[in-house]
């Protein structure tokens, strides 16, 4: 990990160890429940997409199927939710891992369609087998996770919760941009070709890190059932999928921190729109337009953008 | 360029400022989750619309009591995630003290551990079964349970003396728990069901599922769905010649539905809440007062004919109202004052709410309807 990444990763941790004694009571502190859970998302989805520059329209689903999976060992069969929260990210990635051999044999806009595909096939399994998900009315009673005698179901434990995960994760993440696999996954992002020649496993290489992206939205789907302790096939759809790839790319392909930036935006957005009323949509839409027009690289783009720019002037 | 966007937003706002009441001591808060975009916006739209108009109404009436209402509306577009966050919101920053929505069940139900924890009245606007049963103390419901609905066609096909029937449902949540009912009523009414099939939300040919009917012993088809699936099953049916009747559900009780099956709409039955046919009850039915002045209302103001999911938003802001001017304008006071309504008589039908049951409509809540010259008649 560069010098500089250590500095902030640990500064933000820092600042998020303290965010709920500003944030006390506020329904915001609620909200970032959720952005820990989009962070998660957003750099599992950044990996593929900005690591390795291969695109995916079905994580929604494969963070649905964590949660379903999740669910269905806990509430059905009174399995341990901390041992269902792991079962269902080894079944989750071993479901991509097993999938990617042939979808990641695609490139471009053929792998967006079998992404897609994965996708749109998980949501109608979550909507059709009504006797397990409760199909598209939804799965409630989820029990909260526990930890000794203190239970997960109020904001401030949740919140510890996700983003002791979501930590880990960007701690894992901004690891993995420096190792050797995360040279061999950029150049694989640049030109597969050329990596192909360097000697890189490239085919298996995608396929692993789908593998392991998988795992850690199904990680981020086991928190989202067992914190908000109810889940319907709506919140794993194509939309959301999408919603995610928008997170990624309007904070910045390939920065953690960008994932951070992109999730806590767009999760927060639609809360400080809502004094539009009607219009916040249209407000919503063109905002994202404005940052991909003038911040192409995202805000992690601009960040380092402005960084470089006060460094010039200082000289 | 910059000082123009600049000028506009603070031309906005200013607007806001505008609009947002100022507080003062008499103001009530009551909070409202509807899907006014995203894909269930055909029940959230008129909900809002309506919650708004009726709370306009009560405080140009002097409001409750001497107290204002002021409604928050938040969107929840379809999704029970952010339905969650906004319920949320609503409770800790809005501080409302009832909570009216959200438009699906599964937004309903991503909501219901919230406002049970933070002790808040929630009457939702969702048909499903599972809001109320189990009864959960802190929620009720306007939205007609889908068992009246079923109960209703199965009483009119004892009548008529016909026990084999087959089914046809959409695979959504409104069809799944259509065809749930259907099946768990039918042995109560001696009827048979010998054939099941669904289609999808979005199908534009069902003569494979209908072919398959024919092949059986079928006297009646029920379909279950919403706009536009059941008119496709219904011109289907016409182009096979299938002389059985088709029977539909509450979920196409609007015009749209005959514009869109057309010719094949004629003879169809379905069940469907009064607001439909509100012109057609006689005169001695409670409900018919409102109904009527519901309907006028709603269509002076946004031009289209008030409809039953506007009805549900409608009881909704009542029953609230009336549990306030009864019990008090704390939460608990208003759980308490909705527990204890009886005989209200509203949109959706007539509510009697008690501690084992917080749906409070019986069968009473639907009427038969008939298609008849491309117009909805009562089937008596």
């Amino acid at each position: 990990m560069k010098k500089t990444d250590q500095i902030l990763f640990f500064a933000f941790s820092v600042c998020i160890l303290f965010l709920p004694l500003i944030l006390k009571e506020s329904y915001i502190l609620h909200v970032f429940v959720f952005i820990g859970i989009n962070t998660m998302l957003a750099i599992a989805l950044n990996l593929l997409l900005g690591y390795a520059g291969q695109i995916s329209l079905g994580q929604g689903a494969l963070y649905g199927l964590g949660a379903y999976i999740s669910a269905i060992l806990s509430a059905k069969y009174g399995v341990n939710p901390w041992l269902g929260m792991g079962v269902s990210a080894v079944i989750v990635s071993a479901v991509a891992f097993i999938v990617g051999f042939p979808i990641l044999k695609l490139r471009g806009h053929y792998l967006a369609m079998a992404t897609l595909g994965l996708g749109i096939i998980l949501y109608i399994i979550f909507n059709e087998t009504v006797d397990w998900t409760g199909g598209p009315s939804g799965f409630p009673g989820i029990p909260n996770l526990k930890l000794g005698s203190l239970t997960f179901d109020n904001d401030v434990a949740n919140f510890y919760l996700v983003w002791f995960f979501a930590l880990i994760t960007m701690f894992l993440a901004l690891n993995l941009y420096q190792s050797r696999i995360g040279r061999a996954l950029r150049a694989v992002s640049d030109s597969e070709v050329a990596a192909r020649i360097m000697g890189v496993d490239a085919w298996l290489l995608k396929v692993k890190i789908f593998a392991a992206s998988a795992f850690i939205s199904s990680l981020a789907g086991s928190l989202y059932a067992h914190t908000v302790t109810f889940i319907a096939p709506a919140s794993f759809g194509f939309n959301f999928s999408v919603e995610l790839l928008t997170m990624v790319v309007v904070g910045g392909l390939g920065s953690v921190f960008g994932s951070f930036l992109g999730a806590a935006i767009l999760t927060l957005l639609p809360e400080w729109l809502r004094v539009f009323h009607d219009f916040d949509i249209v407000i919503y839409g063109l905002l994202l337009i404005l940052i991909m027009m003038f911040m192409p690289r995202g805000l992690a783009g601009l960040v380092s953008h402005l960084k470089a720019k006060v460094y010039v002037e200082s000289k | 360029m910059q000082s123009q966007v600049f000028r506009l937003s603070i031309l906005l706002a200013a607007i806001i400022f505008l609009f947002v009441p100022a507080q003062a001591a008499e103001i009530v808060k009551l909070g409202a989750l509807f899907s006014v975009t995203g894909p269930p916006s055909f029940l959230g739209e008129p909900e809002r619309n309506t919650a708004q108009m009726m709370v306009e109404k009560i405080n140009k009436g002097g409001g409750v009591k001497g107290k204002k209402l002021e409604l928050i509306v938040y969107d929840t577009q379809g999704d029970p995630t952010k339905a969650n966050q906004a319920a949320d919101r609503l409770i800790k920053e809005d501080k409302v003290v009832a909570i009216m929505g959200p438009s699906t069940t599964g937004e309903t139900m991503a909501v219901i551990p919230l406002v049970e924890k933070a002790q808040i009245p929630l009457v939702s606007c969702a048909a499903g079964i599972k809001i109320t049963e189990p009864v959960k103390k802190w929620v009720f419901k306007t939205a007609q349970n889908d068992s009246l609905a079923v109960e209703k066609i199965f009483q009119h096909l004892k009548e008529k003396k016909i026990n084999k029937v087959a089914i046809l449902t959409v695979s959504d949540g409104f069809g799944s728990s259509g065809r749930e009912q259907l099946k768990i009523h039918a042995p109560k009414y001696g009827i048979q069901i010998v054939s099941d099939d669904t289609f999808g939300p979005k199908d534009t040919d069902m003569t494979a599922q209908l072919t398959k009917v024919k092949g059986t012993q079928a006297q009646a088809i029920i379909c279950w769905g919403t706009n536009p699936g059941p008119a496709v099953v219904a011109r289907n049916v016409k182009q096979l010649n299938l002389n059985i009747p088709l029977y539909m559900s509450h979920g196409v009780s609007s015009k749209k539905f005959i514009e869109l099956a057309g010719e094949a709409a004629e003879g169809i039955i379905l069940p469907s809440g009064k607001v439909l046919v509100a012109d057609l009850l006689p005169d001695k039915d409670p409900q018919k007062r409102h109904l009527l002045s519901f309907v006028q209302e709603y269509k002076a103001r946004f031009k289209t004919e008030g409809d039953h999911f506007g009805g549900h938003a409608w009881d909704a802001v009542m029953l609230i109202k009336n549990a306030m001017e009864n019990s008090g304008f704390t939460p608990a006071a208003i759980r308490d004052g909705l527990e204890k309504t009886k005989n209200f008589s509203g949109i959706g039908g007539i509510f009697s709410f008690s501690p084992e049951d917080h749906a409070g409509l019986t069968v009473d809540a639907f009427v038969l309807v008939q298609v008849r010259n491309g117009t909805w008649a009562l089937v008596k």
